[in-house]
């Protein structure tokens, strides 16, 4: 069987519905939830905030702490695990460093800012919905960013590239699949994630990173939206 | 305008919500102000902000974020150490303060004195920032008007961008706050504001700040208010 149209009647280059909004918690210095259709990922940032034990502390500079978190009752199948996996941990380390390359945190030598990433509904592309969202909650959170950080994952069932693909599409059985989760930098266009799990030809990859790109300007409109709809009545101020 | 800079164009309005990375200028005629950067030909917003066109200059008044210690800074800080030389105190931001022993008083401490009887663990005082180094280090005195330790009342947190309006202009809005309800009301700098009074009117005088923060965007601020504790009180204000 080949693969030729998708299982929810998407368009090849179109993302599931998009959600966001931005300041969902409350007690959190900056927060923000993005959605791609199913998957949910709420983001919390807190800090600049002291950072202990003493060792982690960089003079120059402060740094960013990214936690990943799948909640137990998120996955379609069996119930995950509460606390750290294998597969959490390196999330949380290629989130962090996609985040980093538009935060400055020079201002705050010593200190920390964390960003809680939980996840209470998955339904694959959970990383890049997770970037998105810590992104928004960044901002959120009036840290120093040069931009924001727009991810959408890409990738290949049967002969077919597709943008965003849920689970059903990510564990298609009768041909080669691969998933490219990828993160890019909206304004200069540069790129801040690139993972892929499977296989794809040189020419194909090429083609999904394009069609990241386009896929992720219409999530920048969504992140911005999002943000200037939490701060909108603030353009009244007078004086 | 100078010749050859018809190809600068503003692409944002005063007082304009932005995001980070947002294009608010092209060309050379505009300079980037506080909260922007210049990209070759462009001005970008380095931060989530309102913008500011202050003649040629752009410049973004944050709307969030937590305090940064600033030099002559009044905050309300809260004691959680004593040491050899003094007390630490947090600050409400991400660098506890110092507040070494010939700051803290005009009493002579004598050496070995207990150090507790003068601000113990927990307690609240409002301090003058004297001094921030490059690496964060805050020194703050007890040595100026008003400076004092905090006994009973409240202390509850605001956002640190707020306080201007809490305090309105020319101190406006606290003033009436005090006068409606009779409280002694202290905004500290970093966002910590302590309210002592009756415990009822505590309560309003934290309902009535929440509002201000919440409307504080909004126009005839002080007016609404003002209508608001005049009902809340039945007290005649202005």
């Amino acid at each position: 069987m080949v693969y030729k149209k998708r299982l929810d009647n998407r368009k090849a280059d179109e993302t599931r519905l998009v959600e966001a909004k931005v300041g969902v918690i409350k007690r959190a210095d900056g927060s923000a939830y993005f959605k791609f259709g199913n998957t949910w990922a709420y983001a919390a940032v807190y800090g600049p905030r002291n950072l202990y034990p003493r060792f982690l502390q960089d003079p120059s500079k402060g740094i960013l702490r990214c936690n990943y978190n799948m909640m137990p009752f998120s996955s379609r199948g069996e119930r995950v695990r509460p606390g750290g996996s294998r597969r959490a941990k390196e999330i949380s380390m290629v989130t962090e460093k996609a985040l980093l390359p538009v935060l400055d945190l020079n201002e705050y030598p010593n200190s920390v800012v964390d960003v809680f990433i939980e996840l209470p509904e998955t339904e694959a592309g959970s990383r890049t919905a997770g970037i998105n969202a810590a992104s928004m909650a960044l901002a959120d959170a009036g840290l120093l960013m040069k931009d924001l950080i727009c991810s959408v994952s890409v990738g290949r069932v049967d002969d077919k590239l597709l943008v965003d693909l849920d689970y059903l599409e990510e564990s298609y059985e009768d041909g080669p699949v691969a998933d490219v989760p990828i993160a890019f930098l909206p304004k200069s266009g540069r790129i801040a994630l690139l993972q892929m799990d499977g296989l794809v030809s040189k020419e194909q990859l090429a083609k999904l990173i394009e069609m990241g790109r386009e896929a992720c300007k219409k999530i920048y409109d969504v992140q911005k939206k999002a943000l200037k709809d939490k701060y909108k009545v603030a353009g009244d101020i007078d004086g | 305008m100078l010749q050859g800079d018809k190809m600068s164009k503003l692409l944002v309005k005063d007082k304009e919500v932005v995001v980070p990375g947002e294009i608010l200028a092209e060309g050379m005629d505009n300079l980037p102000g506080v909260g922007t950067y210049r990209d070759e030909n462009e001005i970008v917003a380095g931060r989530l902000g309102l913008t500011y066109i202050d003649g040629r200059t752009i410049k973004l008044i944050p709307l969030s974020g937590k305090y940064t210690p600033k030099r002559n800074d009044v905050i309300i800080c809260k004691v959680i150490d004593i040491n050899f030389s003094g007390w630490r105190v947090d600050t409400n931001s991400a660098y506890s303060a110092m507040l070494s022993m010939k700051d803290a008083t005009s009493a002579y401490i004598q050496k070995g004195a207990d150090l507790t009887q003068y601000y113990n663990l927990g307690e609240y005082i409002v301090a003058n920032v004297t001094n921030v180094t490059s690496q964060k280090l805050v020194d703050i005195t007890m040595k100026g008007p008003g400076l004092h330790k905090l006994k009973g009342g409240r202390i509850i947190s605001v956002s640190p961008y707020k306080v201007p309006r809490i305090i309105g202009k020319q101190g406006s809005m606290v003033s009436m706050l005090k006068k409606a309800t009779n409280c002694r009301i202290i905004v500290g700098q970093n966002g910590l504001v302590w309210i002592e009074g009756e415990p009822d009117k505590e309560l309003l005088v934290e309902k009535t700040i929440r509002k201000i923060e919440e409307e504080s965007h909004l126009a005839g601020l002080t007016d609404r208010i003002q209508r608001f504790l005049e009902k809340e009180t039945n007290i005649k204000l202005g």
